[in-house]
């Protein structure tokens, strides 16, 4: 596996539009390998994966169950420790040992929106606390900083009224929106969104995918976007990564990828997308 | 609804109350009985062992002193020493468990298997063995019955810590940065404290009763000093004579187990009923909702040869709510018939009603629910009452059904085989070892290979594409006349979901198996089925074939809605001729909204709030169900025929409209 | 997959409750050997009584022992318990574990059968009561349920020992209510020491039946339309047994504690009565061999459970533990 910018060997030069400026390189991760387990139970999750997130971009990634895509997530935002290679955030390695404050400085650069929006907001806090408290984890409160923790909540067309009250009270589409608001509050420079329409109806699903395509305009943001679905990858990614069994067989742009898909675990993923008028 | 609602929330809270009430009347008389009754307890009297009397309510002991008095005197120490082992118990265990759940995973799987192995040492020999150690006496009961607590409170903030800890919140939160002081104190602490708690109370009823249990040997508390233990042990000793004087210790202790049982049941009950409902639900709100309509127009014509014939379903609470309201379809012979519509919408309900497995508590009524047989009487599925032999064998091989989630459907406890025979063993009455060779066969058809190993493994063995194919295998066994199929790929990945698609139709060609195909998923139902149906707030709003439904031929706001919100795989130019999800902006058309709870649904369209296209009329009138061909029915206000029918916002809604116009 | 080798797990099941029976037997020994140790006072002025002379007591101590390093002393200790020697009493001379053998069949006459019965009434009364409350019918029923169970449950044994000797064996005297001496004598212990777990265990059955009856292969069974009898007792009972096991075993093993202190109550000739005799009287051999044999007992209710665990549930055998 080479380590080209794109990951795998897409030697075509990349004619999108979006290409031409080269954006700069936030993020890279480089061969990680992670393995679980001891002994006769180890079982190698990630073989070596190689993959980049450049600046304003969304990469898709899109891999059965159990293929390691929440494990990469976790490799990225530093939950995971890889057993080989590492994960660069502009140039600077995050999985190597450091001490206990530069960590935490770094993992607050990269936020992740986990998948459940029912366990992923503490019950026993109001939502405005939740996003005061991930302005700043020492000390926030909401009185502190109600005018921050409003801007968010506007800023995924919620109420400010909305920071007094508890997630139970919240739809999961919205629980999902609180949980993007908590993560921009960081003001992170890679956000990594882990399958978090999954949990949703289409309806409601719609509405989380036009906030993020909203957000990506407005804020120039770098994400990963993780999702079993194919089509909505390709709703919300420039580019778009293909995992199996824990290795990456496929990246490339959208249009390549899903018009002309080269592997052939591509194109049987491809093909078994329903409401293609009869595959299968 | 309200009526059972808060029956339910009132019991747990009038425990609580009673229980404590109870504990503070018991500690308020710790404190005050000693001083008030403390002399009249140790005067020695004339008159021993006395039954009850006016004077001395309880009688006297054998030194002629009121046991009245002296009970509740003992009261102090009794709660003393029961306070002080719970308290023991609960912080040593508390930070045993903390200490378990910090240190390593090693430590921990270690630590757990030695608490698990402590906790189920009987408390009592132990508090022998430390009665032995240290002198019999009250010190080394409350000891001992700490310390043989301390496990259960180990074990129970270890487990709850590494649960909540291992939620996504408390996940998120360290990603924040958040210090482990503060994650302790305000993600941890507040979500284990409460069953916690409960642990106290309970563990405070079992060390009153182990105490009082030692000292009634003996063991516990030693004269001059007594408490309700000794003071029942004393009146054993005299119960030929004098029975009352065992009567005051005893009451009190089991009152005073009961109060902190009490208190314990009803904080679990409360805590239970906090943590598990969302406040989404307003008691109390209910709008008398206009039932559905009839449908109007041309008769639903329902062929000969139909399998099951819906007219007119409605699933009720107990309450009167209606959650399916006036659904009215057919399923004709080896026809796919898939059912569509968000979450809530009453698809697994009518599914439900027709395979006559309603969830407890709610029924169904309707003008006609029956399942058809050229060879047999037509069978009523609405049927009230309890079904006889010969019901129950045709609901069991005529209908077949296939859940949603295959890992939660077979029976852990029990072997494949056993489970997918079941029904021919049964009603068939044929032989095991032919009822297993027919499942080797559906089992071959589903493509499941080596069956007959499957056949004795258990469930947890399989992977869940495995299962759920064993799934329709099972369904297929007694070749049904019907398949109902609630959601069987929603759990699967992509690639899998294809094939148990496949397996579906195959099936449909093989026996002609008719089908109920519900799925959210817009694409696997125009993929698989003949006719689709859509559902909004448990009313049928849209009735199509899965070609005009795939050619964009849709006519009800909410369908196109639907559409519109799905976002597709093919880009703008590839998807030529059909819909496109995408407007130009790159956004989808979100549905704004949610649909209404089944009790606030409104008197006119129950789409009406989210409607781009409502009028007037849809607010107050429910829109006529119109049939406007065989299996072809719309129900909303609009003038349907000819009538442009803009999708919610974005230019390419024109696109749709010249599709439907072509059409219509 | 794991259908083609079915040993592993069984081994990997027998190998874990092993280690665990070791585990707690080796505490058992250390714990035993300790309360000599642990004592404060003098061991051999104890078993040299009250009046003995200096003399007399430094002779018991070397007899016992004692003089010797700790450590001497517990492999002194552990080998004389691998030749089932436990000892003689300080008071009687008596060798304990004749004792042991004298006391034990009648302790373990009344937990066994107080466990067959907890077990026989508890499981089917809850059961039933969930099948007949099941999505909130016949509440009171329920409530008349939850309200005795839950009042029965906290009324310790010695409690309900003494009603039932006043009431059944006084005041009626049906039966009677001390000593071992005919069959009909066991059943007020019997009695005493399992009704409070039953009520207890019931509760806990009535609970877990709910939940199983609201789980989704039990959905799948009800679509099989089986008769009442075959759908409760194969597709309920198995599962809830698991997870009522899981739970009552606890309370299973802790019954012993019951027992020890019902005996009391019913002059019953077992290990419980003599234990608390011994501790009385400071006789700490006697005391040492009874926790010994009371915890091996334990330990041999919480094996068996496992075992039975093990047989319901497949998973359990291989390490995929239910959980509750
Ligand atoms: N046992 C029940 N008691 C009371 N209300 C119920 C019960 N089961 C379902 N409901 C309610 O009935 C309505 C329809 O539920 P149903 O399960 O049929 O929806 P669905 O379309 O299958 O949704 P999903 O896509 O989430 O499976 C919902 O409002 C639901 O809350
Ligand atoms: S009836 Fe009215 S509100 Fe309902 S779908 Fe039709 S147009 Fe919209
Ligand atoms: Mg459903």
């Amino acid at each position: 596996m080479n380590t080209t910018p794109t990951g795998t060997a897409r030697s075509a030069p990349e004619r999108n539009a979006v290409e031409t400026a080269e954006p700069a390189e936030v993020l890279r991760a480089e061969g990680v390998t992670v393995a679980f387990g001891r002994g006769a139970r180890r079982k190698t999750v990630l073989h070596g994966v190689d993959l980049s997130l450049r600046q304003g971009h969304t990469v898709g990634l899109v891999g059965e169950s159990g293929s390691g895509k929440s494990t990469l997530a976790k490799v990225i935002v530093g939950l995971v420790r890889p057993v080989s290679g590492h994960v660069a955030l502009d140039g600077e390695d995050v999985t190597g040992p450091r001490g206990r404050a530069a960590t935490l400085a770094l993992r607050r650069r990269v936020q992740l929106v986990p998948q459940d929006p029912y366990a992923s907001l503490n019950p026993r806090m109001t939502v405005g606390e939740a996003i005061a408290e991930a302005i700043d984890p020492r000390r926030g409160g909401l009185a502190r900083h109600r005018a921050a923790v409003e801007a968010r909540l506007a800023q995924v067309a919620l109420d400010p009224e909305a920071a007094d009250r508890y997630p139970a009270q919240f739809s999961g589409g919205q629980r999902q929106r609180i949980a993007i608001a908590r993560a921009l509050a960081v003001e992170p420079e890679v956000v990594i969104a882990d399958e978090v329409t999954s949990a949703l109806d289409s309806s409601v699903q719609a509405e989380v995918l036009n906030l993020l395509t909203g957000l990506r305009r407005s804020l120039s943001l770098t994400m990963l976007f993780i999702s079993h679905d194919l089509a909505v990858v390709r709703h919300v990614s420039d580019e778009v990564a293909v995992l199996r069994h824990g290795r990456l067989v496929e990246h490339g742009p959208c249009a390549e990828v899903f018009g002309a898909p080269r592997e052939p675990y591509t194109k049987v993923l491809l093909a078994s997308v329903p409401g293609r008028g009869g595959s299968a | 609804m309200t009526a059972t609602r808060v029956r339910k929330r009132a019991r747990p809270n009038a425990m609580l109350v009673t229980g404590l009430v109870g504990l503070t009347a018991l500690f308020v008389l710790a404190v005050v009985a000693p001083w008030i009754w403390g002399d009249r307890a140790d005067e020695l009297g004339p008159s021993v062992h006395l039954g009850s009397s006016g004077e001395h309510w309880l009688g006297t002991d054998a030194l002629g002193r009121d046991l009245f008095a002296r009970t509740l005197v003992a009261t102090r120490l009794t709660l003393e020493l029961a306070a002080l082992a719970t308290a023991i118990a609960s912080i040593a265990g508390t930070v045993l468990g903390t200490l378990i759940w910090v240190s390593g995973p090693r430590v921990r799987a270690v630590g757990l298997r030695v608490v698990d192995v402590m906790i189920s040492y009987p408390a009592v020999i132990l508090a022998l063995t430390i009665a032995a150690i240290l002198d019999p006496g009250p010190k080394a009961c409350v000891i001992a019955i700490g310390v043989a607590g301390c496990p259960s409170f180990a074990r129970l903030t270890a487990n709850l810590a590494a649960s909540v800890a291992g939620r996504d919140f408390v996940a998120t939160a360290r990603l924040l940065g958040v210090p482990s002081l503060r994650l302790m104190r305000r993600h941890i602490l507040p979500n284990i404290a409460e069953p916690l708690l409960v642990l106290v109370s309970v563990s405070f009823a079992h060390s009153l009763m182990a105490l009082s249990g030692l000292s009634f040997l003996g063991l516990g508390v030693q004269l001059p000093d007594y408490d309700w233990g000794q003071l029942l042990s004393t009146g054993l000793q005299s119960l030929y004579t004098n029975p009352a004087e065992a009567v005051g210790p005893a009451v009190a202790i089991v009152l005073a187990g009961l109060s902190a049982g009490f208190v314990g049941d009803g904080l679990a009950a409360r805590a239970a009923s906090t943590s598990g409902n969302s406040a989404a639900v307003k008691p109390g709100s209910r709008k008398a909702s206009a039932s559905a309509p009839v449908a109007t127009g041309t008769d639903h014509s329902v062929p000969d040869d139909a399998v099951l014939v819906v007219s007119d379903l409605r699933v009720r609470r107990p309450d009167g709510t209606a959650l399916v309201d006036g659904v009215t379809f057919h399923i004709g012979a080896a026809e796919i018939v898939g059912v569509v519509g968000e979450s809530g919408s009453g698809k697994s309900l009518t599914a439900m009603a027709a395979a006559r497995l309603l969830p407890g508590g709610l029924r169904a009524e309707a003008h006609a629910l029956e399942l058809r047989n050229p060879g047999a009487e037509p069978l009523a599925l609405a049927a009230p009452g309890r079904d006889g032999a010969a019901v129950r064998r045709r609901l069991a091989t005529e209908i077949g059904i296939v859940y949603q989630d295959p890992s939660a459907s077979f029976n852990p406890a029990l072997r494949l085989g056993g489970q997918l025979t079941e029904t021919l063993r049964v009603h068939l009455g044929v032989s095991r070892r032919e009822a297993r060779e027919r499942a080797v066969e559906q089992l071959e058809f589903v493509r499941i290979v080596d069956p007959e190993a499957r056949l004795r493994a258990y469930p947890h063995e399989l992977s869940g594409g495995m299962r759920q194919r064993a799934m329709i295998a099972s369904a297929l066994l007694t070749r049904p006349r019907l398949i109902i199929a609630d959601e069987p790929t929603t759990a699967l990945d992509v690639t899998v979901q294809a094939e148990v698609l496949a397996l579906l139709r195959a099936a449909n060609r093989r026996d002609g198996t008719a089908m109920l195909f519900i799925s959210h998923d817009i694409g696997v139902v125009t993929d698989l089925c003949d006719r689709v149906l859509v559902m909004y707030a448990g009313r049928l709003v849209e009735e199509l074939t899965a070609a005009e439904l795939r050619d964009g031929h849709a006519r009800h706001p909410y369908t196109k809605a639907l559409l519109a919100a799905t976002p597709r795989l093919e880009p703008d130019g590839e998807a030529d001729g059909k819909l496109d999800a995408e407007t130009g902006d790159g956004l989808l058309a979100a549905i704004p909204g949610r649909p209404p709870q089944p009790d606030e649904r409104p008197a006119g369209c129950a789409f009406a709030d989210r409607c781009a296209a409502v009028l007037p009329v849809c607010r107050d009138t429910p829109p006529p169900v119109r049939v406007l061909a065989p299996g072809r029915t719309v129900a909303c206000h609009l003038p349907e025929t000819g009538a442009p029918v803009p999708v919610q916002a974005g230019p390419k809604a024109g696109r749709h409209d010249a599709a439907v116009e072509a059409v219509g | 997959m794991a259908v083609l080798d079915e040993a592993p797990p069984w081994l990997g099941f027998a190998a874990r409750r092993l280690g665990g029976v070791l585990l707690v037997l080796t505490a058992l020994v250390v714990i035993t050997f300790a309360i000599v140790q642990l004592m404060p006072g003098d061991p051999a002025r104890v078993a040299a009584g009250a009046n003995a002379t200096p003399d007399q007591i430094t002779r018991m101590r070397h007899d016992l022992g004692l003089d010797r390093s700790v450590p001497a002393q517990f492999v002194d200790y552990v080998g004389n318990l691998l030749h089932g020697d436990l000892g003689r009493s300080f008071h009687t001379q008596e060798n304990v574990a004749d004792i042991v053998a004298d006391r034990l069949p009648y302790t373990a006459e009344l937990a066994l059968l107080g466990i067959v019965v907890i077990l026989v009434v508890a499981i089917p009364l809850g059961m039933l009561v969930a099948v007949l409350c099941q999505n909130g019918r016949r509440r009171r029923l329920d409530g008349a349920f939850t309200f005795v169970t839950g009042f029965v449950g906290s009324t310790p044994e010695y409690v309900l020992g003494t009603l039932l000797v006043y009431v059944v064996g006084i005041k009626l005297g049906w039966l009677p209510v001390a000593g071992a001496a005919t069959v009909d004598a066991l059943v007020l212990p019997v009695v005493a020491i399992s009704l409070g777990p039953v009520c207890t265990i019931a509760r806990i059955v009535r609970r877990e039946t709910a939940v199983v009856l609201g789980q989704d292969y039990f959905r799948t069974a009800r679509g099989r339309r089986l008769p009442a009898r075959r759908l409760y007792l194969r597709h309920a009972l198995p599962n809830l047994l698991t997870s009522t096991l899981t739970l009552a075993g606890l309370l299973l093993a802790g019954l012993l504690g019951g027992t020890v202190i019902a005996e009391s109550v019913f002059a019953w000739p077992g290990l419980g009565t003599r234990v608390v005799e011994a501790i009385t009287q400071r006789d700490l051999p006697v005391v040492q061999g009874v926790v010994l044999v009371l915890g091996s007992l334990a330990c041999l209710i919480n094996l068996l459970i496992d075992v039975v665990l093990g047989l319901l549930d497949p998973r359990t055998l291989s390490g995929k533990a239910a959980g509750s």
